[in-house]
Protein backbone atom coordinates (compact mmCIF):
# COMPACT_ATOMS: atom_id res chain seq x y z
CA UNK A 1 0.00 0.00 0.00
CA UNK A 2 1.43 3.63 -1.09
CA UNK A 3 2.36 5.85 1.91
CA UNK A 4 0.29 8.69 1.61
CA UNK A 5 1.83 10.72 4.76
CA UNK A 6 3.35 14.01 3.53
CA UNK A 7 7.28 13.31 3.48
CA UNK A 8 9.30 15.89 4.72
CA UNK A 9 12.04 17.26 2.08
CA UNK A 10 14.60 15.26 3.21
CA UNK A 11 12.76 12.02 2.78
CA UNK A 12 11.51 13.66 -0.64
CA UNK A 13 15.38 13.45 -1.53
CA UNK A 14 15.75 10.22 -0.88
CA UNK A 15 13.68 7.38 -2.98
CA UNK A 16 11.92 4.81 -1.01
CA UNK A 17 10.13 3.51 -4.17
CA UNK A 18 11.70 1.28 -7.21
CA UNK A 19 12.60 3.61 -9.67
CA UNK A 20 10.07 2.84 -12.69
CA UNK A 21 12.79 1.91 -15.19
CA UNK A 22 11.51 3.46 -18.40
CA UNK A 23 13.86 1.22 -21.13
CA UNK A 24 13.11 -2.05 -21.49
CA UNK A 25 15.30 -4.64 -19.54
CA UNK A 26 16.55 -8.39 -21.04
CA UNK A 27 13.78 -10.98 -19.25
CA UNK A 28 16.28 -12.00 -17.05
CA UNK A 29 13.10 -13.83 -15.21
CA UNK A 30 13.48 -16.80 -17.33
CA UNK A 31 16.69 -18.39 -18.42
CA UNK A 32 17.28 -20.99 -21.32
CA UNK A 33 20.61 -22.84 -21.44
CA UNK A 34 22.23 -22.72 -24.64
CA UNK A 35 21.42 -26.62 -24.86
CA UNK A 36 17.48 -26.12 -23.99
CA UNK A 37 17.85 -23.19 -27.11
CA UNK A 38 19.52 -25.94 -29.68
CA UNK A 39 16.76 -28.17 -28.57
CA UNK A 40 13.81 -26.15 -28.97
CA UNK A 41 15.33 -24.86 -32.40
CA UNK A 42 16.00 -27.94 -33.76
CA UNK A 43 12.57 -29.09 -33.40
CA UNK A 44 11.00 -25.40 -34.78
CA UNK A 45 13.20 -25.87 -37.94
CA UNK A 46 10.68 -29.12 -38.98
CA UNK A 47 7.47 -27.84 -37.74
CA UNK A 48 5.16 -27.16 -40.06
CA UNK A 49 3.34 -23.93 -38.83
CA UNK A 50 0.15 -24.32 -40.68
CA UNK A 51 -0.64 -27.43 -39.01
CA UNK A 52 0.71 -27.82 -35.98
CA UNK A 53 -1.01 -23.99 -35.46
CA UNK A 54 -4.44 -25.18 -36.71
CA UNK A 55 -4.20 -28.20 -35.11
CA UNK A 56 -3.43 -26.78 -31.46
CA UNK A 57 -6.01 -24.26 -31.74
CA UNK A 58 -8.50 -27.02 -32.72
CA UNK A 59 -7.27 -29.52 -29.84
CA UNK A 60 -7.77 -26.06 -27.69
CA UNK A 61 -11.68 -25.53 -28.74
CA UNK A 62 -12.35 -29.53 -28.42
CA UNK A 63 -10.55 -30.64 -25.01
CA UNK A 64 -11.26 -27.18 -23.35
CA UNK A 65 -14.92 -26.53 -24.95
CA UNK A 66 -15.48 -23.59 -23.26
CA UNK A 67 -12.69 -21.30 -25.38
CA UNK A 68 -15.14 -21.69 -28.00
CA UNK A 69 -16.46 -18.46 -26.63
CA UNK A 70 -13.46 -16.72 -27.57
CA UNK A 71 -13.49 -17.60 -31.33
CA UNK A 72 -17.69 -17.09 -31.82
CA UNK A 73 -17.15 -15.69 -35.05
CA UNK A 74 -15.57 -18.16 -36.41
CA UNK A 75 -18.89 -20.03 -37.47
CA UNK A 76 -19.47 -24.40 -37.11
CA UNK A 77 -17.65 -25.58 -34.46
CA UNK A 78 -20.53 -28.13 -33.34
CA UNK A 79 -17.98 -31.16 -33.69
CA UNK A 80 -14.75 -32.71 -33.72
CA UNK A 81 -14.56 -32.77 -37.46
CA UNK A 82 -16.39 -29.29 -37.63
CA UNK A 83 -13.43 -27.72 -35.86
CA UNK A 84 -10.89 -29.45 -37.17
CA UNK A 85 -11.37 -28.46 -40.65
CA UNK A 86 -12.47 -25.05 -39.99
CA UNK A 87 -10.73 -22.71 -42.24
CA UNK A 88 -10.49 -19.55 -39.42
CA UNK A 89 -9.22 -22.04 -36.99
CA UNK A 90 -6.39 -23.38 -39.20
CA UNK A 91 -5.61 -19.74 -40.02
CA UNK A 92 -5.53 -18.43 -36.51
CA UNK A 93 -3.44 -21.45 -35.26
CA UNK A 94 -0.72 -20.84 -37.98
CA UNK A 95 -0.85 -16.82 -37.12
CA UNK A 96 -0.71 -17.69 -33.11
CA UNK A 97 2.05 -20.29 -33.83
CA UNK A 98 3.56 -17.84 -35.84
CA UNK A 99 4.45 -15.50 -32.96
CA UNK A 100 5.71 -18.89 -31.10
CA UNK A 101 8.25 -18.72 -34.24
CA UNK A 102 8.88 -15.04 -32.90
CA UNK A 103 9.36 -15.82 -29.30
CA UNK A 104 12.15 -18.82 -29.90
CA UNK A 105 13.86 -15.90 -31.98
CA UNK A 106 13.71 -13.41 -28.76
CA UNK A 107 13.91 -16.31 -26.14
CA UNK A 108 15.82 -13.76 -24.14
CA UNK A 109 13.38 -10.99 -23.67
CA UNK A 110 10.19 -12.84 -23.88
CA UNK A 111 8.15 -10.07 -21.26
CA UNK A 112 8.88 -7.44 -24.26
CA UNK A 113 8.09 -9.61 -27.37
CA UNK A 114 5.29 -9.88 -26.45
CA UNK A 115 4.30 -6.91 -24.90
CA UNK A 116 1.74 -5.53 -27.55
CA UNK A 117 0.04 -8.79 -27.66
CA UNK A 118 -0.21 -9.23 -24.17
CA UNK A 119 -1.75 -6.08 -23.69
CA UNK A 120 -4.21 -7.14 -26.86
CA UNK A 121 -5.43 -10.12 -25.11
CA UNK A 122 -6.38 -8.19 -22.01
CA UNK A 123 -7.47 -4.97 -23.48
CA UNK A 124 -9.37 -5.99 -26.50
CA UNK A 125 -10.10 -9.64 -26.17
CA UNK A 126 -10.53 -10.42 -22.31
CA UNK A 127 -8.72 -13.50 -22.49
CA UNK A 128 -8.19 -15.21 -19.14
CA UNK A 129 -4.51 -15.82 -19.24
CA UNK A 130 -4.93 -19.21 -17.54
CA UNK A 131 -6.21 -19.96 -21.86
CA UNK A 132 -2.51 -19.06 -22.83
CA UNK A 133 -1.04 -22.17 -20.29
CA UNK A 134 -3.82 -24.63 -21.77
CA UNK A 135 -2.45 -23.84 -25.51
CA UNK A 136 0.66 -24.42 -24.70
CA UNK A 137 -0.25 -27.64 -23.37
CA UNK A 138 -2.15 -28.43 -26.75
CA UNK A 139 0.90 -27.45 -28.76
CA UNK A 140 3.28 -29.97 -26.51
CA UNK A 141 0.68 -32.72 -27.27
CA UNK A 142 0.65 -32.17 -31.04
CA UNK A 143 4.21 -31.75 -30.90
CA UNK A 144 4.46 -35.44 -29.50
CA UNK A 145 2.30 -36.65 -31.83
CA UNK A 146 3.93 -35.29 -34.78
CA UNK A 147 7.50 -36.21 -33.64
CA UNK A 148 7.36 -39.16 -31.52
CA UNK A 149 11.36 -39.68 -31.90
CA UNK A 150 12.07 -36.17 -31.65
CA UNK A 151 10.48 -35.48 -28.27
CA UNK A 152 12.29 -37.01 -25.78
CA UNK A 153 12.04 -36.11 -22.04
CA UNK A 154 14.51 -33.09 -22.96
CA UNK A 155 13.01 -31.93 -25.39
CA UNK A 156 9.75 -32.26 -23.54
CA UNK A 157 11.28 -30.20 -20.84
CA UNK A 158 12.57 -27.16 -22.97
CA UNK A 159 9.31 -26.85 -24.58
CA UNK A 160 7.02 -26.67 -21.09
CA UNK A 161 9.70 -24.39 -19.96
CA UNK A 162 9.06 -22.43 -23.27
CA UNK A 163 5.14 -22.79 -23.44
CA UNK A 164 5.27 -21.59 -19.90
CA UNK A 165 7.43 -18.31 -20.27
CA UNK A 166 5.31 -17.49 -23.64
CA UNK A 167 2.14 -17.97 -21.14
CA UNK A 168 3.60 -16.19 -18.57
CA UNK A 169 4.79 -13.35 -20.82
CA UNK A 170 1.51 -13.02 -22.23
CA UNK A 171 -0.52 -12.32 -19.18
CA UNK A 172 2.35 -10.02 -17.98
CA UNK A 173 0.72 -6.42 -18.73
CA UNK A 174 -2.61 -7.66 -17.42
CA UNK A 175 -4.49 -5.61 -15.21
CA UNK B 1 -18.49 -37.06 -15.36
CA UNK B 2 -18.11 -39.11 -18.83
CA UNK B 3 -20.78 -40.56 -20.88
CA UNK B 4 -21.05 -43.90 -21.87
CA UNK B 5 -19.60 -43.12 -25.44
CA UNK B 6 -16.54 -41.31 -23.75
CA UNK B 7 -16.19 -44.01 -21.42
CA UNK B 8 -16.54 -46.79 -23.86
CA UNK B 9 -13.65 -45.15 -26.03
CA UNK B 10 -11.43 -44.48 -23.31
CA UNK B 11 -11.18 -48.51 -22.29
CA UNK B 12 -11.60 -49.33 -25.57
CA UNK B 13 -8.36 -47.52 -25.90
CA UNK B 14 -6.62 -48.12 -22.94
CA UNK B 15 -6.75 -51.85 -24.18
CA UNK B 16 -4.11 -50.91 -26.73
CA UNK B 17 -2.02 -49.01 -24.04
CA UNK B 18 1.15 -51.10 -23.09
CA UNK B 19 0.65 -49.94 -19.60
CA UNK B 20 4.48 -50.81 -18.11
CA UNK B 21 6.07 -49.20 -21.31
CA UNK B 22 3.71 -45.55 -20.19
CA UNK B 23 4.07 -45.81 -17.08
CA UNK B 24 7.54 -46.23 -16.92
CA UNK B 25 7.93 -43.32 -19.26
CA UNK B 26 5.44 -41.16 -17.83
CA UNK B 27 6.86 -41.06 -14.24
CA UNK B 28 10.43 -40.87 -15.87
CA UNK B 29 9.25 -37.44 -18.09
CA UNK B 30 7.79 -36.17 -14.91
CA UNK B 31 10.92 -36.15 -12.98
CA UNK B 32 12.76 -34.78 -15.77
CA UNK B 33 10.24 -32.08 -17.21
CA UNK B 34 9.01 -31.10 -13.52
CA UNK B 35 12.70 -31.45 -11.54
CA UNK B 36 11.51 -30.74 -7.97
CA UNK B 37 9.00 -33.44 -8.10
CA UNK B 38 12.46 -36.14 -8.14
CA UNK B 39 12.51 -34.90 -4.12
CA UNK B 40 9.85 -37.91 -3.62
CA UNK B 41 12.02 -40.24 -5.06
CA UNK B 42 15.33 -39.57 -3.08
CA UNK B 43 16.07 -43.38 -2.30
CA UNK B 44 15.50 -44.32 -6.20
CA UNK B 45 19.79 -43.85 -6.86
CA UNK B 46 20.73 -41.89 -9.61
CA UNK B 47 18.61 -39.07 -11.09
CA UNK B 48 21.07 -37.13 -11.94
CA UNK B 49 20.77 -36.84 -15.61
CA UNK B 50 17.41 -36.96 -18.27
CA UNK B 51 18.94 -40.60 -19.46
CA UNK B 52 19.51 -41.58 -15.63
CA UNK B 53 16.33 -41.15 -14.74
CA UNK B 54 14.95 -42.56 -18.30
CA UNK B 55 17.16 -45.86 -17.38
CA UNK B 56 16.51 -46.00 -13.59
CA UNK B 57 14.83 -49.53 -12.77
CA UNK B 58 13.25 -48.11 -9.26
CA UNK B 59 11.73 -45.49 -11.73
CA UNK B 60 10.12 -47.89 -13.88
CA UNK B 61 9.09 -50.12 -11.56
CA UNK B 62 7.07 -47.35 -9.51
CA UNK B 63 5.89 -46.18 -12.60
CA UNK B 64 4.28 -49.07 -13.82
CA UNK B 65 3.00 -49.21 -10.25
CA UNK B 66 1.35 -46.09 -10.79
CA UNK B 67 0.10 -46.67 -13.76
CA UNK B 68 -1.49 -50.27 -12.73
CA UNK B 69 -3.65 -48.17 -10.38
CA UNK B 70 -4.84 -45.77 -13.06
CA UNK B 71 -5.89 -48.43 -14.98
CA UNK B 72 -7.58 -50.04 -11.68
CA UNK B 73 -9.32 -46.48 -11.37
CA UNK B 74 -10.76 -46.48 -15.25
CA UNK B 75 -12.91 -49.98 -14.24
CA UNK B 76 -14.40 -47.31 -11.20
CA UNK B 77 -15.41 -44.04 -13.67
CA UNK B 78 -18.28 -43.75 -11.80
CA UNK B 79 -16.40 -43.86 -8.60
CA UNK B 80 -12.63 -42.72 -8.59
CA UNK B 81 -13.15 -41.10 -5.61
CA UNK B 82 -14.11 -44.02 -3.76
CA UNK B 83 -11.73 -46.11 -5.64
CA UNK B 84 -8.74 -44.11 -4.94
CA UNK B 85 -10.14 -43.15 -0.91
CA UNK B 86 -6.63 -44.96 0.57
CA UNK B 87 -4.10 -44.20 -2.31
CA UNK B 88 -5.66 -40.28 -1.28
CA UNK B 89 -4.73 -41.04 2.51
CA UNK B 90 -1.58 -43.12 1.64
CA UNK B 91 -0.76 -39.95 -0.42
CA UNK B 92 -1.21 -37.23 2.04
CA UNK B 93 -0.77 -38.75 5.40
CA UNK B 94 2.24 -40.84 4.75
CA UNK B 95 3.87 -39.57 1.06
CA UNK B 96 2.93 -35.99 2.14
CA UNK B 97 2.34 -35.07 -1.72
CA UNK B 98 1.26 -32.00 -2.93
CA UNK B 99 -1.71 -32.71 -4.46
CA UNK B 100 -0.67 -30.30 -7.79
CA UNK B 101 1.65 -33.25 -8.67
CA UNK B 102 -1.25 -35.47 -9.92
CA UNK B 103 -2.34 -33.21 -12.29
CA UNK B 104 1.05 -32.73 -13.48
CA UNK B 105 1.46 -36.78 -14.07
CA UNK B 106 -1.69 -36.45 -15.60
CA UNK B 107 -0.37 -34.42 -18.15
CA UNK B 108 2.24 -36.04 -18.83
CA UNK B 109 0.44 -39.06 -19.06
CA UNK B 110 -1.55 -37.39 -22.02
CA UNK B 111 1.37 -36.50 -23.33
CA UNK B 112 2.98 -39.95 -23.58
CA UNK B 113 0.22 -41.24 -24.82
CA UNK B 114 0.28 -38.26 -27.50
CA UNK B 115 3.38 -39.35 -28.65
CA UNK B 116 3.00 -43.29 -28.46
CA UNK B 117 -0.09 -43.21 -30.48
CA UNK B 118 0.29 -40.01 -32.70
CA UNK B 119 -2.92 -39.73 -34.95
CA UNK B 120 -5.00 -42.07 -33.37
CA UNK B 121 -4.92 -40.30 -30.36
CA UNK B 122 -7.71 -37.68 -31.85
CA UNK B 123 -8.32 -34.50 -29.95
CA UNK B 124 -11.91 -36.19 -29.40
CA UNK B 125 -10.03 -39.05 -27.40
CA UNK B 126 -8.09 -36.22 -26.18
CA UNK B 127 -10.72 -34.82 -23.72
CA UNK B 128 -11.62 -37.78 -22.76
CA UNK B 129 -8.70 -38.60 -21.16
CA UNK B 130 -8.30 -35.23 -19.60
CA UNK B 131 -11.37 -35.95 -18.21
CA UNK B 132 -10.22 -39.00 -16.74
CA UNK B 133 -6.82 -37.96 -15.17
CA UNK B 134 -8.69 -34.55 -14.08
CA UNK B 135 -11.04 -37.05 -12.20
CA UNK B 136 -8.16 -39.27 -10.91
CA UNK B 137 -6.04 -36.19 -9.98
CA UNK B 138 -9.79 -34.60 -8.15
CA UNK B 139 -10.05 -38.40 -6.39
CA UNK B 140 -6.41 -38.61 -5.08
CA UNK B 141 -6.84 -35.39 -3.33
CA UNK B 142 -10.35 -35.84 -1.96
CA UNK B 143 -9.00 -37.48 1.49
CA UNK B 144 -6.31 -34.33 2.04
CA UNK B 145 -6.56 -32.70 5.19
Amino acid sequence: MRNKRPRSEAAARTCFWPIRLTSKLPDTMVHFTTEEKAAIASLWAKVNVEVVGGESLARLLIVYPWTQRLFDSFGNLYSESAIMGNPKVKAHGRKVLNSFGNAIKHMDDLKGTFEDLSELHCDKLHVDPENFRLLGNMILIVLATHFSKEFTPQMQAAWQKLTNAVANALAHKYH
Amino acid sequence: MLTAEEKAAVTGFWGKVNVDVVGAEALGRLLVVYPWTQRFFEHFGDLSTPDAVMGNPKVKAHGKRVLDAFSEGLKHLDDLKGAFAQLSELHCDKLHVDPENFKLLGNVLVVVLARHHGGEFTPVLQADFQKVVTGVANALAHRYH
